[in-house]
């Protein structure tokens, strides 16, 4: 199991130097012209912008600023942001709580209101709950969460009045990005769940759990959900591109203080280093909770072997 | 007189499908008695799952249900109980093991775990006794260092090991009755023995009442000390094992004998009985054997015959079992 962490690990390095290769180049093609009279607007004077080119290594050739580059990312080093003149890495790590705080919320959200629905669906087959849930499940997978963000705005923040427009720093601001960004995710699991559940339960050793005489309840729960979590698991591990960028739309809609939120104001900055780093960074958080997902399946599946 | 452990009384067990109701199981009696081995033999699809299933009360509902008949345990009418009175002697007095022992053991816990859990929740012992007994249960059906296979999943046992894990978790709570529905059928032959010796010798040690299922006659031959012969969801023939073979009455019965594979392989003797099982919604109006019974007259077409008692302790349902001489 460690040998299988060391070893996906390391396979996620030329990723890794994928990623940066592309926004590296990503920089020329899209962002053009210089850097430095952008972030200073058009009132420095030209002996001052030199000075901060030739300080920044923008006059290097090409190839030593991507070596460059490249080089300091294993060390943790990002660069220095245009905009604030601060280290790139401390200002992702400034905003990371915010992110991780949300992504979670709407993770366990998605966990919870997902798998109870597709349980409760899949007990009662074809009940009134079953329809409601499933209905609400297709309208969750088909609709985009800043749209979702709106409305939620919409209803409780300008109608009711009773959750905040957006912002950081209450459970009270937390509530609707959590839902905006959970919904889809729960739709997917509960969906996943039900259809799960639904081939679980007509299993051999569910009635060989029947038979033993165990409650309905310990019959559903330990010996049926479990191995119907199995698939599940794999709806959220294929849905966890769409997580971080949901992450960064509803950052935005929310005005949610976030990793997701800052890549998008230093692309409107042309803020390169920024840029690089909150993409590299967002890569490498996908690479690594795409380990977890891995592994979370041999706690749940005792046949399945790292090795 | 023995004591009776099970009396099953006239159960009728239909499957409301939408193209109409199926009567997998139409009228069925039989009984046990303690320590007593019942054989119930039959093609597949004549319903011995499905009265199984009903004694275990584990008919899926909807769309089965048990319309008629009682089935009674101790004397008790199970059909009477409510679910959770019943979850007190379902897995506990009354016990099961199943066809397939690749697939009747839950994946995602050891084996330990599972014998565990049927002791812990009817004889009340925590955890770590229940895991030691389940060690001794598994010692008493032949599974080598179980200690450490206690530890293991179903998927490191083959399928002989896993229905030896199978008896040793429905015989851990000392049962009245087991229930096994085709033991043995989906194990190759020298496992089939094996299994079938074990489950003799705990028959004796324990003394456990059995409700064999099997479509083997051969099988029935081995253990059953009774044998009630299923077709189209009845019994057409019911007698002792000894009986049954030497003097059979039903020509069902007897095509049965026919098409066991003997040892010697003279196989000019073996015949299968021709045609299937007819599907349950075109069985013939009389009795359900006639498109397949060599020996149909006008009657058997459009009068269903009675299960008759032939001798004491011999029933059979067909026109003509006295005029026929089926013995070999
Ligand atoms: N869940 C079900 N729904 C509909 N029909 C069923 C169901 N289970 C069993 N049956 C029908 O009941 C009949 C008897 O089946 P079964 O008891 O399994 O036969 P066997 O003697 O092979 O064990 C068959 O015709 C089968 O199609
Ligand atoms: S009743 Fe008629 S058809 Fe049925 S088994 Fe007897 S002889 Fe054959
Ligand atoms: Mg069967």
């Amino acid at each position: 199991m460690l040998t299988y962490i060391i070893r996906k690990s390391f396979m996620a390095v030329p990723i890794l130097i994928g990623i940066a290769t592309i926004t590296f180049l990503l920089n020329f093609v899209f962002v053009p012209g210089d850097p430095v009279r952008i972030a200073m607007g058009n009132h420095g004077d030209p002996a001052t912008i030199e000075m901060i080119r030739e300080e920044m290594g923008l006059n290097d050739p090409l190839y030593i600023q991507y070596g460059r580059f490249v080089g300091n990312i294993f060390r943790g080093d990002l660069g220095i942001s245009y905009t604030t003149r601060r280290p790139v890495f401390e200002m992702i790590m400034e905003r990371l709580p915010a992110t991780a705080m949300l992504a979670v919320s709407s993770m366990v959200i998605a966990i919870l209101l997902g798998v109870t629905a597709g349980i409760i669906s899949a007990i009662k087959p074809n009940s009134i709950l079953d329809y409601l849930f499933m209905t609400g499940a297709m309208i969750g997978v088909s609709m985009p969460v800043y749209w979702l963000g709106l409305i939620l705005i919409v209803i409780f923040a300008v109608n009711l009045n009773v959750l905040p427009v957006g912002g950081y720093g209450t459970f009270a601001h937390l509530v609707l990005p959590a839902i905006a960004l959970g919904v889809r995710q729960a739709a997917h699991i509960a969906r996943m769940t039900r259809s799960s559940m639904l081939e679980v339960i007509d299993k051999d050793y569910i009635k060989t759990a029947r038979a033993k005489g165990l409650s309905e309840k310990v019959v559903v729960i330990k010996h049926a959900l479990r191995n119907a979590l199995i698939p599940v698991i794999t709806v959220i591990g294929t849905q966890l591109g769409y997580l971080l960028g949901g992450t960064v739309l509803t950052e935005v809609t929310f005005s949610w203080p976030g990793v997701g939120r800052m890549a998008i104001d230093a692309v409107n900055r042309r803020d390169f280093p920024l840029i690089q780093g909150t993409v590299l960074f967002l890569a490498a958080i996908f690479i690594v909770v795409n380990l977890l997902v891995d592994l979370s399946y041999g706690v749940l599946d005792p046949r399945i072997r790292y090795d | 007189m023995s004591e009776k452990i099970l009396e099953v009384n006239n159960l009728k067990t239909h499957f409301f499908i939408n193209k109409g109701v199926v009567k997998a199981v139409d009228g069925v009696s039989f009984s046990i008695n303690k320590g007593e081995t019942l054989g119930i033999v039959g093609e597949s699809g004549s319903g011995k799952s499905v009265t199984s299933s009903s004694v275990m009360r584990l008919i899926p509902t909807p769309p089965g249900k048990i319309v008629d008949g009682e089935i009674l345990f101790k004397g008790e009418n199970i059909l009477n109980k409510s679910m959770d009175e019943f979850r007190k002697i379902r897995g506990n007095e009354i016990a099961m093991i199943f066809q397939e022992p690749m697939t009747s053991l839950n994946p995602v816990y050891t084996i330990g775990d599972q014998i565990a859990e049927a002791i812990q929740l009817h004889q009340g012992l925590d955890k770590k006794e229940a895991l030691k007994k389940a060690v001794g249960m598994l010692e008493k059906v032949g599974i080598p260092a179980p200690e450490d296979r206690v530890h293991e999943h179903p998927h490191q046992l083959s399928g002989g090991m896993r229905q030896r894990v199978m008896i040793a978790m429905a015989l851990s709570c000392n049962p009245e009755l087991l229930i096994a529905d085709e033991p043995t059928t989906a194990l190759d032959v020298t496992i089939q023995a094996q299994i079938l010796e074990l489950m003799r010798e705990l028959r004796d040690e324990f003394n456990t009442a059995i409700m064999l299922i099997t479509h083997d006659l051969g099988v029935i031959a081995e253990v059953a000390d009774k044998v009630a012969v299923m077709y189209g969801g009845r019994v057409v023939e019911q007698t002792d094992v000894k009986t049954l073979f030497k003097n059979p009455k039903h020509p069902y019965t007897a095509g049965l004998i026919n098409s066991i594979p003997t040892l010697e392989g003279d196989s000019g003797r073996l015949e299968p009985i021709e045609g299937n099982v007819p599907d349950p919604f075109s069985f013939p109006e009389g009795c359900k054997f006639a498109n397949r019974c060599p020996f149909a007259t006008d009657e058997c077409m459009t009068k269903e015959p009675q299960l008759e008692k032939a001798e004491k302790g011999h029933d059979v349902r067909c026109h003509r079992w006295e005029n026929l001489d089926l013995k070999k």
